[in-house]
């Protein structure tokens, strides 16, 4: 499904990531754990094609395609997901008219025909109904008012609504409480199937109890240094992540 | 291959849609602008006498006018004697009905979405067409008779209801007012009239479509709404011109009287042409709109849409001289490539509690530029008047400007005002958002600015504000990368 081989990466002129490699097959579930600033979000960015991260070297294959010639919309069509950190407001555009503009988009770039509305907003309203938001949300601006927390639910409606082949979830735990979070790790547990894969990355491993990871990776100064499964996660959890060197904690 | 075809289809379609031009048999006065000229127009439109002396009046005090600087404009110099200040389609007599109107011009208005003939009329709204000089026809006649509502071709108001025009032209905005509402007094061609009766509510909205068509002709339409107290009526205006290289001079004026209880809603989408993306070309739009909210407890209601012309310099202004009447004023201008706007509202609060509500949306992008320009003024006797104006304005690169002129005069010690702006520019967090979703970027940039104009939009009747928003994502294409 997604395949990063030496992935180098630039902000700025600073460098951030510095030969990153991963492999997810499809239906598997990883998880990216680190410190901050070691790049979590950069590889969450670089993946959806955001301008300003240059890719310097390295190259990223996705679902078979050379993801880094796709535009950030082509990787959406493509079946590319981001669930945001810090969902962004857009004032005045309703969530309904936003999520279904986003998804016949999605499908006009496939050379599909337009979802019905009627399709559309029963298709919401059930995801709504999962993720325990009121059908309101549907006519509230994108973001706009909301809480830490439904932002971070209504990323999650979102995704479930546009079906991506591959969804990173970048901190969608952060700032949730146990109800939200256990709700968030339902709305994932949920889409997962034996085609759809999930990059998971998170700064706790308490997103990790409730939405089981096939493995754990430890990013730090823009590379992979430790990689394995879910006991790594618990490691992190009792050790913190002073077992990796000091230089590269430095990060 | 067929993708880049209808791309290719969709860019060229999408460009200004009306920059098409009627090949048909006009009948023009020479350019140039004195005496005969205004009593040749006269005379053409049958008018009474009085009329012509009131054009002449105009026309004499105009020559002793000079041209406004104080917009933000640059504003190149107008040779007035270049201008034609008459043109009309040609014909042998004055078409009785539309089934007797040149096909030709039934066309005209068919490719620009405004179908007179009967079949294919909107459902619900009269339109009176306007072409060049004179009004084409206008629908749903007898059946707005039928109500009591009188609406036809401002020429046609000046022959059938002499009485009635005579008693409020001019009554909301003197011939004297400012230098283009004089120039409009002394040449103004057809427009619209409406006349709604005592405790009428017009059946259906109405509807001016104004239409440019001959070469090196100024318009100059005159507008008169007038809602007998407790009437109610909704109006809208459109226009739009052809594509040409040189310039064309547009000045209209708009009289709105509303008497006791009365309530006049008025709404413009404005696309008239607004030059190539060099600056080359487009109309010069000098609009002087007024109401007169005379009665106590009327409401006059401003909505309006701008995103063509290259240079928009109009302020609809409300007089609140009848206690408790309330003013509104709701405005979407969009500027691109070298277009210039400077727009806005003067609230005028004579009467007691009286209030006004002003929002104002200005979106800039390319190298153009756009002001809000305001007036809020509480006279002394103005008890417990009450304003309120939010101005916000939206910048899209790096090269244009949004400029906000408020001025706030205030001789009432009770009276309230308050006002809020705000300036900023679609980020690329925004963008970047809507394309990790699937959108490209103009996509993303349509859908913004959409929001950034909600609410102005909703203030629009349904069937204009899907245009007005069609409209908005036209003009902003090219406007990012």
């Amino acid at each position: 499904m997604l395949k990063i081989n030496n992935l180098h990466v630039q902000v700025g002129d600073k460098d951030i990531l510095k030969g990153l490699n991963l492999e997810v097959g499809p239906g598997e579930v990883h998880a990216i754990m680190g410190p901050n600033g070691s790049g979590k979000s950069t590889l969450g960015y670089s993946l959806a094609g955001r301008d300003g991260y240059e890719v310097t070297d390295g190259s990223v294959l996705f679902d078979g395609q050379n993801l880094l010639e796709l535009e950030a919309e082509e990787r959406a069509a493509a079946g590319l997901f981001l669930a945001f950190q810090y969902p962004v407001e857009i004032p005045g555009v309703n969530n309904a008219y936003f999520l279904r503009a986003a998804l016949n988009a999605q499908r006009k770039a496939r050379g599909e025909d337009e979802v019905d509305s009627i399709d559309f907003l029963r298709a919401v309203r059930e995801q709504l109904k999962a993720l325990q938001m009121d059908d309101s949300l549907l006519k509230r601006a994108v973001n706009e008012g909301f809480s830490g927390g439904e932002k971070k639910r209504n990323e999650m409606v979102q995704m479930a609504v546009l079906q991506p082949k591959l969804a990173i979830l970048d901190e969608t735990d952060s700032g949730l409480d146990i109800d939200a979070l256990k709700l968030v790790a339902e709305g994932v547990n949920r889409l997962r199937n034996d085609e759809r894969s999930f990059v998971v990355i998170t700064h706790y491993q308490r997103l990790l109890e409730h939405l089981v990871p096939d493995q754990v990776h430890v990013l730090s100064n823009g590379r992979i240094v430790e990689s394995g499964g879910r006991e790594l996660a618990e490691r992190l959890e009792q050790e913190g992540y002073g077992f990796l060197s000091p230089e590269e904690d430095a990060a | 291959m067929s993708q880049t075809q209808q791309q290719v289809e969709q860019l060229i379609q999408s460009r200004y849609k009306a920059g098409f031009y009627t090949d048909i048999e006009s009948e023009t006065v020479g350019a140039g602008l004195n005496e005969d000229v205004i009593a040749m127009i006269s005379a053409k439109k049958e008018e009474p006498a009085w009329l012509l002396e009131w054009r002449l009046k105009a026309f004499h005090h105009w020559q002793t006018m000079v041209g406004p600087n104080w917009a933000k404009l640059k504003l190149p110099a107008i040779d007035f004697q270049k201008i034609h200040y008459y043109a009309a389609p040609k014909q042998e007599n004055r078409p009785k009905s539309l089934d007797e109107v040149d096909p030709k011009l039934l066309e005209t208005f068919d490719k620009l979405g405004v179908p007179l003939h009967e079949r294919a009329r909107l459902a619900g709204v009269a339109v009176d067409a306007v072409f060049d000089s004179v009004s084409v026809g206008t629908t749903f006649q007898k059946e707005l008779k039928e109500a009591g509502v009188i609406f036809c071709s401002f020429s046609e108001a000046a022959r059938e209801h002499p009485d009635l025009v005579r008693e409020h032209l001019g009554s909301v905005v003197p011939y004297r007012d400012n230098y283009f509402a004089c120039l409009n007094s002394a040449v103004f061609s057809d427009g619209s009239f409406v006349y709604v009766p005592k405790d009428t509510r017009c059946p259906m909205e109405l509807s001016t479509y104004f239409r440019i068509n001959a070469r090196d002709t100024g318009q100059f339409e005159r507008t008169l709404i007038i809602a007998e107290p407790g009437a109610e009526v909704s109006y809208l205006e459109g226009c739009t011109a052809p594509m040409r290289d040189e310039n064309q001079l547009h000045a209209a004026v708009v009289e709105l009287v509303a008497q006791e209880k009365s309530k006049i809603k008025y709404s413009t989408v404005q696309n008239w042409y607004p030059g190539d993306e060099n600056g080359k070309g487009g109309i010069y739009n000098f609009v002087t709109k007024r109401g007169d909210c005379r009665g106590d407890d009327s409401r006059i209601s401003w909505t309006q849409v701008e995103t063509g012309s290259a240079i928009t310099w109009k302020y609809p202004s409300c007089v609140l001289r009848g206690d408790r009447s309330a003013g509104e004023f709701y405005s979407v201008a969009l500027t691109h490539n070298h277009q210039q706007a400077d727009t806005g509202t003067k609230m005028i609060h004579l009467g007691k509690d009286t209030t006004s509500k002003v929002i104002s949306k200005g979106i800039s992008c390319g190298k153009s530029q756009n002001s809000y320009r305001g007036l809020v003024r509480m006279a002394k006797r103005a008890d417990n008047a009450r304003n309120y104006t939010q101005c916000d304005s939206l910048l899209i690169g790096k090269t244009c400007g949004a400029h906000t002129f408020p001025y706030i005069e205030s001789a009432n010690p009770t009276a309230k005002i308050e006002h809020e702006a705000t300036t900023s520019k679609i980020g690329d967090d925004q963008l970047f958002y809507c394309r990790s979703r699937g959108m490209d970027e103009e996509e993303a940039v349509a859908l913004i600015v959409d929001g950034f104009c909600k609410e102005v939009f909703k203030e629009l009747p349904m069937e204009f504000a899907v245009e007005a928003k069609a409209l908005l994502e036209i003009s902003l294409e090219g406007a990012v990368g």
